[in-house]
This record gives C-alpha cells, structure tokens and sequence, in this order.
C-alpha cells in the first residue's frame, strides 16, 4: 500500500497541483486580456473602456463571466447535437494542454518534451477541428461560410509557421523548448530576433495573428458581413469556451513568440538588477508586451481582403520562410557555427 | 526509456483535466441557468427570414486545393525538423541533400504559381 | 511499469474500436472523426515504442492535415455515401487479402527476430540508445545521407501529388477581375487625375 502511496498517488497529486498552477493563472490572465483588450483599444480611440464595474472597471471580466454563465444555452433545432457540443471543447481543451510543455524558467517546466516544438506545432494544428465542427454542426450559412474561411486561412499560415520554426531550429539543434531558450542565453543580443533572422521574427508575429484569427486577418468572424463567422449559433457557456479558447490561444502565441525570438524566461541583460527579477515575471513581461502589440495592431490596422489575406501569406511569406530556411543553413555552414557539428 | 515516458504522464493527465473543466463549465450552465428554448429561438441564424434550405452545400473547388497543398507542405515542414536538428552531424552533404529536396518542391511551387493555382479570386 | 501497460491496453483497445467504427458509422462524418482517435490511439503507441518524432508527425500530418482533407470532402461535398456503401461487400474479399498479405508479412518480420533474436544487431542502421541521441536526431542522422536516393524519391512524390492536384482541381474562370499590385504600385497622379480649368457658370 505504501508503494502504491509513493509510486503512484504521490507524484499524481504533485502533477495535478502543478497543472492547478498553470490553468488558474492562465485563465485568470485570458480575463484580463479581454478588460486590457477593451481598455487598450479605448484610449488609443480617446474612449474610456470599461470603467462601472469596480476600480478602473476590474471586476468586469467578472461581471461577464457570471452573465455568459447564466445565459440560456440554445442548441439549434437543425444541428448535430454531440458535435456541436463537442466544437467548443475541441478548441477549449486544445487551448488548455499546449500549455503542458511551456518552460517558465529553467527547469520549471510540467513535461520537459524532447519533441516540445512539435508538440505545440502539432496541437495548433488540430486548432481547425474546433473551428469546422463547429461550423458545419451549427447548420448555419454565416456559420459555414466563417468556418471554411477560418480553416483555409489557419492552415494557410500554419505552413510559413513551420517554415520559420525551422530556422530557429537550425540555430539550436534541438526539438525541445528549455533548449531553445537556452540558446538564447547571455543577454538580449544572443536573442534570436536579432540578427539573420530577424525577418522571420516579423513573418512569425504576422503569422500569430493569422492563426489565431486576429485583426487585421479576422475575416473568418467579419461582424459587418458574417456576423461573427462559425460561433454565430453559440450563445452562454458554449460561446464562452470558444472564447476563452480563442484567447488563451492567443496568449501562447505570444509565449511561443518570445520563447522563439525573445529569450523566453531569460533576463534581456545578464547583470545584477536585472538578474533578481526571477524568470517567469520576465517570460509574462515578454508576453504582455506580445499581447499589446495585438491589441495595438488591431487598433490600427483595416481589415484586409480575403484574396490579399491568401496573397501574402502563400505568395509572399511562404517562399521568402522557405528561401530563409537554405540562407540561414547556408550561413551557418559559412561561419562555422552549426550546432553539435 | 521510462524517463520518456514520465514526461509523457503530465500530458495524459492534463488532458483528462481539460476535458473535465469543459464538461463541467458546460454542465453546470446548463443545470443553473434557465432554459426556455422556443422553436423561434432555435433555428438558425438567417437575417430576418427563414433559411431556405441546408447550409451545408458545395462549395469552391479553391477550398480543397488549398488543403491539398498544404498537405504537400506539412510533409515537406516535417522532413525539415530532423534535418533542422542533426545538421551538424550530417555536414555539408546533408544540407546539399536537402537543398536539392527542396529545389525539386521549388519546381512544383513554381509550377503552381504559374498555373495560377496561388490566387484567390 | 503497469501504468504503461495499462496505457498500452487503453490505447490499442480503443485504436481498435475506433478502427472498426471507421467502416461500420453510417454518417460518414463520424467515421473520418473516429478515424481521426484512430491515429490518436496510434499516436499514443508510437510515443510508448519510444518514437516521440513519428507520433507527433503522425498527429501533424495525418490528423493535423490529411484528415482536415477528408473532413472538408465528407462534410461538404453532398455524395450519396449510400450509394457508394452498396459494394461494400463486394470488396471484402480485395480488403480481406490486402489485410492477410500485412499479417503474413508482419509475422514474417517478428517471426525472424523470435527465431534468430541477434538479426537485429546487424540491421544497416541500428537503433541507437534512446538517452543519448533522441528519436528525432537518430532518424535526422539516416534519411538525408544513407538513405539519401530514397529521400529524394520521397521529394520526387511529392512533386508529382503537387502537379497531380493542380491539374485535377485547378478551373481557370473567365471574367474575374484579379487586383494586380505592380499595377497598382506604377500608377502615377498625372494617369489618373485631369485638372481642368473650369470658367464659372459654364461647366465642363
């Protein structure tokens, strides 16, 4: 029985306490994105954001929480019940265990993958079934049309992405996250969004907001011409995981952006005050300042057309990523800096 | 060989977490919220009038083009990530044996981009 | 050790069942989705052999790319799956062949490594130990020198699937109108805008 105690339960707890760890920060962080969302946007638009509801509008994300949560859950007379139920925790629990292998400091980490980059590849991937069961359950023209367009749009960058992973892999010589952040060390200048491959940090960014279906490629949930595209039959609790799956996707982006190119949890000088910030508060540094750039971008920027959306990233992005990936083996054959040569 | 594999538990179990939290969000509003469905609320999305008929209809070849090439270059993203990774114990050779894979897809990605297989119209 | 075993069991077991709801669901919808936990289970046994690379690819390609296809066509191309369920047993005995020539050979292989268990020590590529080169870089260090003839054949496959599909699929359409950015870009004030003089009352 103690063996069973040590062995088994034991180390269970432990995972379950450290996923606990994980989730509870992560979804308490996707309902403040969505008051930072508001408010961002509302004073680069001179507005004030949500204000009522607490200080400085902080209970808001609350506030909303509790009304989705009491809402009528309406299921279509004309959908699949099961997938349409299945949709929205497709996507919610995809959202949720990428995050299984995101090291928040050396060493911190819950599985420490050898394949760790192709792990959050493969689980983004899967990022489209969420999106086309739901469009084709709901039954629904506005419904269908947002779905088709979400996938052939994700899928479409999802392959630059790839393309752009690589180079970094080059650098590192390894599939696992700790390993690339680690490559990274030594201060800001050793982050690989300096130098060779700089353009592919722009073409990964750009490529995030694709993927996650934000503006400027949001057409998938055009309001003025879908009605919000393949979450357009959802309502309560259902919506709400898509949501809250949308945007805890759009926070790993932005980890996977600064554990690329930024450094991950690694401090952007290696001296004295910087190094007593721990790593994890940079890593979330790292993020927000992603994040920002997100909201900032979709302050800024028009919406682009469907054809243009297609255009740059299979006509501009894909060749200029796949070029990059023979330059950047090529320059590291030149100066002699392959890694494990 | 287990130490691969205790990486690997944390998924499994995160995984049956994750799909408890979303059966439980999704039970939960279902028992505690009112639930007054009424055959106007539940059909579908349609701006003011009735739908005329199933949504799910056939659409632009593109859509499957699209899918099949970004089939074709999945493969090839997938041949890269063990290249990526040993390049340094393969040498000079590999990376000319990569490049010349990678010359023979530039080929095709030509051909399509001539074809004008790329553009959306 | 029975964690394992028992993970073993769960995911054959369901890669099993879901394997034989493949062909027995009526909706074809359900069947590429129980195909799709198919190649999940599969996963899963990849990463319990210790091939972590072949069952993320496994996941990426197939589940990731391979089956969005099949959805795409199952969901949203109407063909009658009635219609073409009406042979189904005409082609059990192909099917039923095809399936025993895989047994036989499978128990070929495993047959030969039972009878003469040292057969595995002089493979041309031995599997080197797991702690110290992972799964992804043992595979790296082959395909792309050793078995370079065939990697480029692969390369040669996906080439041909490439022109295949565009041939097959692509329809020119007469009267659209394509935007044209080099054109766009060209285009100078003086092509574009007439300034004209217009004496007041008399219009132009």
């Amino acid at each position: 029985m103690a063996e069973f105690w040590d062995q088994y339960a034991f180390p269970t707890i432990e995972i379950v306490f450290y996923i606990v760890l994980i989730v509870a920060p992560l979804l308490g962080g996707v309902a403040y994105l969505t008051l930072a969302e508001r408010k961002v946007i509302g004073w680069m638009q001179l507005r004030k954001g949500p204000n009522v509801v607490g200080p400085f509008g902080l209970l808001q994300p609350l506030a909303d929480g509790m009304k989705l949560f009491f809402k009528e859950t309406i299921i279509p007379a004309s959908s699949n019940r099961g997938m349409f139920f299945a949709a929205p925790m497709v996507t919610f629990v995809l959202s949720l265990i990428a995050w299984a292998v995101i090291p928040f400091d050396a060493g911190l980490v819950l599985s420490n993958l050898n394949v760790g980059i192709l792990y959050i590849f493969a689980i983004s991937s899967l990022g489209v079934y969420g999106i086309i069961m739901a469009g084709w359950s709901s039954n629904s023209k506005y419904a269908f049309l947002g779905a088709l367009r979400s996938a052939a749009q994700m899928v479409s960058y999802e392959v630059s992405m790839g393309f752009v992973i690589i180079t970094v892999l080059l650098f590192v010589g390894s599939l696992n996250l700790s390993a690339i952040v680690e490559a990274q060390s030594g201060g800001f200048w050793n982050w690989h969004f300096f130098g060779i491959l700089f353009p592919m940090f722009i073409i990964f960014f750009v490529s995030t907001l694709a993927e996650t279906n934000r503006a400027p490629f949001d057409l998938p949930e055009a309001e003025a011409e879908l009605v919000s595209g393949y979450n357009v039959e959802y309502s309560a609790m259902t919506f709400a995981m898509f949501f809250l799956g949308e945007y805890a996707n759009m926070i790993l982006m932005c980890a996977m952006t600064s554990i690329l190119f930024l450094g991950g949890w690694m401090a952007p000088i290696d001296v004295a005050p910087f190094t007593w910030i721990p790593g994890p508060i940079w890593f979330a540094l790292k993020i927000a300042f992603c994040l920002f750039v997100f909201l900032w971008v979709r302050a800024t920027f028009p919406r682009y057309r469907y054809d243009q959306l297609m255009r740059l990233g299979w006509k501009v992005f894909l060749p200029i990523s796949l070029l990059w990936v023979v330059v950047v083996a090529g320059w590291l054959f030149a100066m002699d800096k392959v890694p494990g040569a | 060989m287990d130490e691969l594999l205790r990486e690997y538990l944390p998924v499994l179990i995160f995984l049956a977490i994750a799909i408890g939290i979303s059966v439980a969000m999704l039970l939960a509003s279902g028992i505690l919220a009112t639930q007054k469905p009424d055959s106007e609320k539940l059909s579908a999305y349609e701006c003011g009038f009735e739908a005329f008929d199933d949504a799910r209809s056939r659409f632009d070849v593109r859509f499957y083009l699209v899918a099949i090439l970004f089939i074709i270059f999945d493969l090839e993203v997938a041949f890269l990530f063990p290249w990526a990774i040993s390049l340094g114990k393969i040498g000079l050779f590999g990376f000319w044996s990569m490049v010349i894979f990678l010359g023979i897809l530039t080929i095709g990605f030509v051909y399509e981009w001539r074809k004008g297989a790329l553009e959306w119209e | 050790m029975i964690i394992q075993a028992l993970a073993f069991y769960l995911f054959a077991f369901v890669a099993v069942a879901a394997g034989v709801l493949v062909i027995a669901s009526r909706n074809p919808v359900h069947s590429v989705l129980f195909l799709i936990l198919a190649f999940f289970n599969g996963a899963g046994l990849f990463v319990l052999l210790g091939a972590e690379f072949l069952a993320m690819i496994l996941v990426i390609v197939y589940v990731g790319a391979v089956a969005v296809l099949f959805l795409f066509v199952v969901m949203m191309l109407d063909i009658n799956f009635v219609e073409l369920r009406s042979g189904f047993l005409q082609y059990l005995p192909i099917g039923g062949l095809v399936g025993f020539i895989l047994l036989a050979e499978l128990l070929v292989v495993v047959g030969g490594w039972v009878i003469v268990p040292e057969a595995t020590s002089v493979a041309a590529a031995p599997i080197p130990p797991i702690d110290q080169v992972t799964n992804t870089e043992a595979i790296g260090r082959l395909i792309y020198t050793k078995y370079i003839y065939l990697f480029q054949a692969s390369g040669l496959v996906l080439l041909v699937a490439m022109i295949g599909a565009i041939v097959l699929t692509l329809r020119s359409r007469a009267g659209v109108r394509r935007q044209k950015i080099s054109d766009q870009v060209a285009r100078r004030p003086g092509e574009a805008i007439e300034v004209v003089k217009v004496t007041t009352g008399s219009g132009i």
